[in-house]
């Protein structure tokens, strides 16, 4: 049988945490930017665009470097949240859950962008006159609307969480039991001699993790459009 | 119920409508492009005006010069849109209940029950609107709009979407909907028929403004209208009623102010109320009163107006009682009748030419 070691299952235990967590405080401030794109025109909008795009062409090491400058206990923000929250990102899950979702969040906006171009705002209007505010309308009409959308974004996101490296190991570097995700851990055996074997495993709980994440959406989504058409 | 003063610039095109209508349904009719969408819109505040004043049912909606423009969500008016727009998410009856939930239990003056039944879709209250045929969609649209307890039902082109049939089956639903409901409608539409079966007032549409407003009647028989209402479509409207039916025969019996009118049967009850088209081509003028004929319907008349009209005909407007009939004849035919304003004659209809769709039922 495929018995799982307690490195093993330290860090994929750590990866699917960062991973979650990622998406999960990431999800509201995709939604709200996927709208402010989809929906307003504002001058700068070319900008703001280019700016949360900007992970996905940059190399994750800038990234990383740049949380780093940043959040890191000395950095601009994480000094001031060091100081008065007493928080620490740096070194932390947490700094690898946010590294996670800066590299993620361009793939979770453009999926649920796409879905909010797709409303057809004719059905907002009717909400509108039906007595139903900004608000309200967005909440009972427009989001159920773009669900699948949403779902897509939560899951390319996932999946890219899962498979961060770059980013995570230069923000919060590779320490065991709280920054060591799958693909840290498989990286640091492969500098090592005779790790060969036990990276090989890493590799497998890594495919069948993302594969399992991939059919878990694919079934969603699927019930998802069922709800809408049937 | 509804005072209108607008004034709205899209790009080249102006918007310009002065109008307030009663109780009832008023129609908006114009050819497309005259504006009738654009002024439902700003009435339900989807659109704003440049300029001007939106008064319904006392309570003002919009005004330019005191700074008020309230948000759709805050109008109180049901919209019926050309297409159903049902939410897709929601089962039929999530779709009806959508605006009513909104309401607070006081405000809710339309019986949910009541709606379901008139307009026949107790049936499908569990069902996606996917899986309803164009006809119950709208059907559905019309109830959700209903339920939200209206003060004033906006209707655009309702019917537009839909073939001959399924326009034929959702008439009747509209025709009562003012009445059962004790709703006003403004009624955006560019077919006749349509207006003939509901209107009650009419305002006639060109080019951004509203070039006339007043009873269906009135304005269908004004031949000055005519580039209005369509060339086509020439002829008087009379409001009659069924006075009796002649099964051995297959006819119906109209009384209206002026005679009464023998028509091709309908299936309508006798005492109904119903307005009858008779086309301005069908109708012809005889001074002395012809004997022998085979003609069914000779009522006589009081010649009002003579006017020459377009590629050698004339249009006359005969007083037939109280009511006014326009006929067309020729040129060579008025050169040798001689009509003038004044004249005793005799106006002469063919029974035949009156078939079951000019003769629309009025409840």
């Amino acid at each position: 049988m495929f018995a799982l070691t307690p490195l093993e299952i330290e860090a994929l235990y750590l990866s699917l945490l960062v991973s979650c967590w990622a998406v999960v405080g990431s999800l509201p401030f995709g939604v709200a930017c996927a709208w402010m794109l989809a929906r307003l025109d504002f001058p700068g909008k070319t900008v703001v665009d280019g700016l949360i795009h900007l992970p996905l062409v940059l190399p994750p090491v800038v990234v990383g470097y740049a949380l780093l400058v940043l959040l890191g206990r000395r950095g601009v923000v994480g000094g001031w949240l060091n100081d008065w929250f007493g928080i620490t990102l740096a070194f932390t899950w947490k700094g690898a859950a946010i590294a996670s979702a800066v590299v993620a969040f361009p793939l979770m906006v453009r999926a649920i962008r796409l879905a909010l171009e797709g409303v057809d705002r004719g059905l907002e209007q009717a909400a509108r006159t039906l007595g139903a505010g900004p608000v309200r309308t967005f909440f009972s009409v427009t989001l159920p609307l773009v669900l699948p959308g949403v779902l897509t974004g939560v899951i390319l996101a996932f999946a890219r969480s899962l498979s961060e490296f770059g980013a995570t190991i230069t923000f919060v570097s590779n320490i065991p039991g709280e920054t060591r995700t799958l693909p840290i851990a498989l990286y640091a055996l492969t500098q090592v001699p005779g790790g060969d074997a036990a990276a090989l495993r890493l590799c497998v709980i890594s495919v069948a993790v993302a594969f399992a994440a991939l059919l878990a959406s694919e079934i969603l989504s699927r019930r998802v459009q069922a709800r809408l058409k049937a | 119920m509804l005072d209108l003063s607008l004034r709205r610039r899209q790009g080249d095109f102006h918007v310009e409508v002065e109008l307030s209508a009663g109780s009832g349904v008023t129609a908006l009719y114009g050819r497309s492009g005259s504006g009738k969408t654009s002024v439902v819109n700003m009435v339900a505040g989807l659109t704003r005006p440049d300029q001007g004043r939106i008064k319904v049912d006392g309570r003002v909606l919009y005004d330019s010069e005191a700074g008020i423009d309230l948000a759709p969500e805050k109008r109180r008016l049901g919209y019926v849109f050309q297409e159903p727009r049902l939410f897709p998410h929601l089962s039929v009856r999530g779709n009806l209940t959508f605006g009513r939930n909104r309401l607070p239990a006081a405000e809710r003056s339309v019986d949910f029950d009541r709606v379901v039944g008139v307009l026949g879709i107790g049936h499908l209250l569990d069902r996606r609107p996917s899986l309803l045929s164009g006809g119950e969609k709208q059907r559905v649209a019309i109830g959700r709009a209903l339920l939200a307890s209206p003060r004033i039902l906006l209707m655009d082109e309702p019917l537009a979407a839909l073939d001959g049939p399924r326009k034929a089956e959702l008439l009747p639903f509209i025709a009562e909907l003012s009445r059962q409901f004790a709703v006003p409608i403004l009624y955006v539409s560019h077919a006749m028929d349509e207006v003939l079966r509901l209107a009650d007032t009419l305002v006639l549409m060109d080019q951004g403004r509203a070039v006339a407003v007043g009873p269906v009647e009135t304005l269908l028989s004004d031949p000055g209208l005519r580039p209005l209402t369509g060339r086509y479509e020439a002829g008087a409207v009379v409001s009659a009623l069924v006075a009796s039916h002649d099964p051995a025969f297959g006819t119906s019996r109209l009384s209206f102010d002026g005679g009464t009118l023998l028509v091709g049967r309908t299936d309508l009850p006798v005492g109904s109320k119903v307005r009858v088209r008779v086309h301005a081509r069908d109708i012809a003028i005889a001074i002395d009163p012809p004997e022998r004929i085979s003609i069914r319907n000779v009522l006589p008349a009081v010649v009002k107006s003579v006017m020459p009209a377009d590629s050698f005909l004339v249009d006359v407007v005969l007083m037939c009682g109280g009511t006014p009939l326009w006929v067309q004849i020729t040129s060579l035919a008025q050169a040798q009748l001689g009509l003038t304003p004044g004249m005793r004659v005799h106006a002469l209809v063919k029974a035949l030419t009156i078939a079951r769709g000019d003769v629309a039922g009025q409840g």
